[in-house]
């Protein structure tokens, strides 16, 4: 693992640790990759929204 | 042309829907090197902690996390205040872009402070001054969602939340100082203009790093909501229609 890891297993153990200091690292990448695919989603259907909008005012003319 | 009238025309959605449409790609690849930067020395250089050993290095996420909730919900309520003080549409829509990604902050600088007080405290929870005005942080910014969206009138909406929000920062500095004013298990600040830093150089440069990509990861995100409400909101304006229908012209 290099450093001060003597191995991968070290690491994940974190000197006893692992548990909290993984808990807090997986759930901050969860909701931190979530939250930008969300709202991607929904600028995406505000595009799509509007797009739809100009088609029923062009068919009401 | 006086400073007010460029302000707000440079803050018109169409100006910002653009502007921040070319920065939100480059703040992304930003996030993304500070965040790894950051990780590599926090987790490789930065040495053990003589007293709580490795489960220190969950500060890496929770005092970025608990800093940036605090001044986001302090921007939220400045932008709040603006749209509501001058009728400024932009100033409105970026304080409910805030919102949800305060609260983001507020509930992983919660949820690392459990998984830290546990093997350090041997508690998940305590209720003292710190974590109690911070759950109450949590709660403002529920608050203030569930208040605009519960309201129709989008213009009275962001009149209520606006009010929500500004009352609300006075809970900002109760949170700041409370580990001074009263006595509580949380421990005092690490980085103080009076004290000093109290911290190795590796340690204080992975949470610098760190700080500093939860920082752009918020701008980044709350860019990308921004334009979202705008498009939502100014549907029936040429310039959205143009923007969807690009062939056709406006």
């Amino acid at each position: 693992m290099g450093g001060q890891w003597a191995s991968a297993a070290d690491f994940f153990f974190m000197g006893g640790y692992g548990l909290y200091v993984w808990g807090t690292y997986g759930v901050s990448l969860l909701l931190m990759a979530a939250e930008p695919l969300l709202t991607r989603r929904r600028a995406r259907q505000a595009l799509r929204d509007a797009a739809q909008a100009e088609v029923w005012k062009d068919s009401a003319l | 042309m006086n400073i007010g009238t460029r302000l707000f025309t440079y803050a018109a959605p169409a100006r910002f829907y653009s502007l921040s449409g070319a920065l939100v790609p480059w703040l992304w690849v930003l996030a993304v090197g500070l965040a790894l930067s950051g990780l590599y020395i926090g987790f490789f250089l930065a040495p053990v902690d003589a007293v709580q050993g490795n489960s220190y290095r969950i500060i890496f996420i929770h005092v970025p996390a608990a800093w940036i909730s605090m001044v986001l919900y302090l921007a939220m309520a400045f932008w709040a205040a603006i749209g509501w003080a001058f009728n400024a549409r932009m100033a409105s829509m970026l304080a409910r872009a805030i919102a949800p990604t305060g609260a983001l902050f507020t509930v992983l600088a919660l949820w690392s402070g459990a998984l830290w007080g546990k093997p350090t405290w041997g508690t998940w929870w305590v209720w003292d001054a710190r974590l109690t005005s911070y759950l109450i942080l949590l709660f403002l910014y529920l608050g203030y969602i569930a208040l605009v969206e519960a309201i129709d009138d989008t213009k009275r909406a962001d009149q209520a939340g606006a009010l929500l929000a500004v009352v609300g920062s006075v809970n900002v500095p109760i949170i700041y100082y409370s580990v001074r004013w009263w006595n509580t298990l949380h421990q005092g600040a690490t980085i103080s203009a009076s004290g000093g830093v109290k911290m190795a150089d590796t340690m204080l440069m992975a949470m610098l790093l760190m700080t500093l990509a939860c920082w752009v990861y918020a701008f980044a995100v709350v860019f990308m909501r921004a334009r979202a409400i705008v498009v939502e909101r100014e549907q029936h304006t040429a310039w959205v229609s143009a923007l969807v229908q690009p062939a056709r012209g406006a």
